[in-house]
């Protein structure tokens, strides 16, 4: 899935399961998704609310390990499984060779210390350096992503910068160890348009100075486009496409990708372009649809899809690309011709000439 | 900020004219027993009775009683007279306010480390077994009545009366100027029982604040630094939980400082409350008025303190 080589991948999640017992039932919040992230390379995983996307983030860190969740499969950080590291030894790589940017810089600061003071303790937590030295390290990373007069800038309070600042200042403190792997767990969604742009400029900029790999997860696909080398699509606990980002861009082939890509407005699209909504919700993750999870939404499912639990395939002649779906392969071929030509999925299905659905 | 401490403090006295205007009101309106006629004792004849009503000043117009108590108040910070002994109110109340200061304030520290810890380990595991057991503990100490908590813990540890004589019972109140130790020994079961029901409260007040906190998003960000547990809990979690805590501390300390009278009752230690309760029952109202202004005072200056304390404590809270 990832057609970059050169030596074994940064991170390999191999099969990684999470659930959480609840009062109403097991909630399956990841469901056997395999991934990796390759040293300096960039990993989009795209999905709705709900579909996993930040649980999975979560327990690489070990911070889903305190809620009670049962964990399986194997999360491989430069060979060292996190998920059965002691949390002695998971604390030492947490925030230090794997850090974390969360979705709301403003809840995710401490409101009541100082922002210089946020990043000197993220720094001594894993150095063991004078909190002049940390200081001096603190205020040298606020400038680097770009907060202006840093150092007096240290001395303020999370709630007296802006929305934009406040992620900088985040992003500064996830970068204050020189980590191997940044996790971005929808770094612009809490911002302004035109502060996301900055901010995403700002982690391409940073990750070509300082080397390390990204995964970034959004609901995002424009932000995929713009940031990842690699995306994963998921839906519903699960990966059901991946692919180079070119490639997932130009040729999507599972019809929930479609429905993302056709439901955000394009600049260079006609004005009275349609958008195309998903139909329905994204599903329980307690009671999950049978067969194919997304067939209740899928304007193309065939009866026996509700039966069937299609698996992760190589696409036949890509194999770096990869999906979950029980449509013939023609059949998404021209499917998606039709679709990218601006028709709507009813008018397709008719084109692409199938006779019967949703039997 | 000063500007705002200043019209805080010119609303305090606004308040305080109020409830000495209520205050005043409530004891002259109410039907009571005639303190002239109290204090003539047996020598109940009419010429003497109006001689004393002169003398106290209750022959003139209720304005004009209130304007002259007013003006004492303010202007000389005299309380007046007990009808009963002639003492001044203020002396009396100097001279009881290091009884009730020791009581509440040791009370206090008390409460609120045994409510604070028991709070934490609760909200750290929370429907444990350590857990329900000391919040049922809570529950219990919550629901004793002062006066009875008192009883019980002279009948078994008082040292004259107990089961088990270890502790100073009743009565045995010693200064702190005189002997501390024995000042610190008597106030061991007052302070208890003070701090029972309150520790209990802070103990809930603790543990659920704290575990509001745990779940908010700082939290896992300080988890995600790689820091240890410990001090995630203590300085990101705590730190943030203790504010709306410190805020009724303070509340309760002043409130408390006016009206701990069922223990200064139980324990026979001559503070304010006791000062009051015993003016009460005399009709003796100078004392009555005067500890109820104080104890408003207390409320007053706590409040003003809460907010001020707020400033520090959240640096987000600015007034203008």
């Amino acid at each position: 899935m990832n057609g970059e080589g050169g030596g074994p991948p940064l991170l390999r999640v191999e099969d990684l399961r999470v659930e959480f017992p609840t009062e109403d039932g097991i909630v399956h919040a990841v469901d056997g998704i395999t991934y990796q992230v390759h040293r300096g390379r960039t990993l989009g995983i795209v999905g709705e609310s709900g579909s996993g996307k930040s649980v999975a983030a979560l327990t690489t860190l070990g911070l889903t390990r305190g809620q009670g969740a049962s964990i399986g499969g194997r999360i491989l950080f430069e060979g060292r499984d996190l998920v059965t590291l002691a949390d002695r030894e998971l604390r030492a790589i947490r925030g230090n060779e794997i850090a974390i940017v969360f979705q709301d810089p403003l809840s995710s600061l401490h409101p009541f210390y100082r922002v210089g003071a946020q990043l000197i303790e993220a720094i001594r937590a894993h150095r063991d350096v004078s909190s002049a030295q940390a200081r001096e390290r603190a205020v040298e990373l606020l400038g680097l992503v770009g907060i202006p007069d840093p150092r007096r800038r240290a001395d303020e309070f999370p709630h007296e910068f802006s929305g934009g600042m406040r992620q900088r200042a985040m992003i500064a403190m996830a970068l204050v160890n020189d980590p191997k792997l940044l996790l971005a767990d929808e770094p612009t969604t809490a911002l302004d348009v035109t502060v996301q742009a900055q901010i995403l400029a700002l982690l391409e900029r940073l990750q070509r100075e300082l080397g390390m790999a990204i995964v970034i997860i959004t609901h995002d696909l424009g932000v995929a486009a713009e940031m990842a080398d690699d995306v994963a699509v998921m839906y519903a606990g699960r990966i059901v496409e991946t692919a180079p980002a070119d490639l997932l861009f130009s040729r999507p082939e599972h019809p929930y990708t479609w429905g993302l890509l056709n439901s955000i407005p394009t600049l260079a699209g006609p004005r009275e372009e349609r958008l195309v909504p998903i139909p329905g919700a994204p599903p329980s993750l307690i009671r999950r649809p049978s067969g194919c999870h997304f067939h209740p939404r899928c304007p193309y499912a065939q009866p026996d899809h509700a039966r069937i639990d299609p698996r992760l395939q190589a696409v036949p002649g890509t194999p770096n690309h990869h999906v979950a779906c029980l449509l013939e392969p023609r059949m998404r071929q021209r499917l998606w011709e039709q679709l990218s030509s601006g028709r709507s999925p009813d008018e397709a299905l008719a084109a692409a000439g199938v006779s019967e659905v949703r039997g | 900020m000063i500007r705002y401490i200043i019209r805080r403090l010119l609303w305090g006295v606004v308040l305080l004219i109020a409830v000495t205007a209520i205050v005043f009101l409530l004891f002259r309106v109410l039907p009571t027993a005639d303190p002239a006629k109290l204090r003539a004792g047996r020598l109940q004849n009419p010429k003497i009775i109006a001689e004393i009503r002169a003398d106290l000043g209750l022959n003139k117009s209720l304005l004009s009683q209130f304007w002259i108590y007013l003006k004492g108040v303010f202007f000389h910070f005299n309380l007046g007279y007990s009808y009963y002994s002639s003492a001044s109110v203020r002396g009396l109340i100097f001279e009881r306010l290091p009884a009730t200061v020791s009581l509440v304030l040791g009370g206090a520290v008390l409460w609120i480390t045994g409510g604070m810890a028991v709070g934490i380990l609760s909200a750290l595991r929370p429907r444990s077994r350590g857990d329900r057991a000391s919040m049922g503990g809570a529950l219990l100490l919550v629901s004793a009545p002062e006066y009875w908590l008192g009883l019980i813990v002279l009948y078994l540890f008082a040292s004259d009366i107990g089961q088990v004589r270890i502790f100073p019972g009743a009565g045995s109140y010693t200064p702190l100027t005189s002997d501390p130790v024995k000042w610190f020994t008597s106030l061991l079961l007052p302070w208890f029982v003070v701090a029972a029901a309150n520790a209990a409260i802070y103990a809930r007040l603790m543990r659920s604040s704290l575990i509001e906190t745990m779940g908010q998003d700082y939290i896992r960000t300080a988890r995600a630094k790689g820091l240890p547990e410990r001090q995630v809990v203590l300085r990101h979690g705590v730190r943030a939980a203790i504010n709306p805590i410190m805020t009724i501390l303070a509340l309760d300390i002043g409130v408390l400082l006016g009206s701990a009278v069922l223990v200064e009752t139980v324990f026979n230690i001559p503070g304010i409350g006791r000062l009051n309760y015993d003016a009460i029952t005399h009709s003796d109202f100078p004392i009555v008025q005067g500890t109820v202004l104080v104890a408003a005072l207390f409320i007053i200056v706590a409040n003003i303190l809460v907010d001020i304390a707020y400033a520090y404590l959240d640096p987000r809270v600015r007034y203008s």
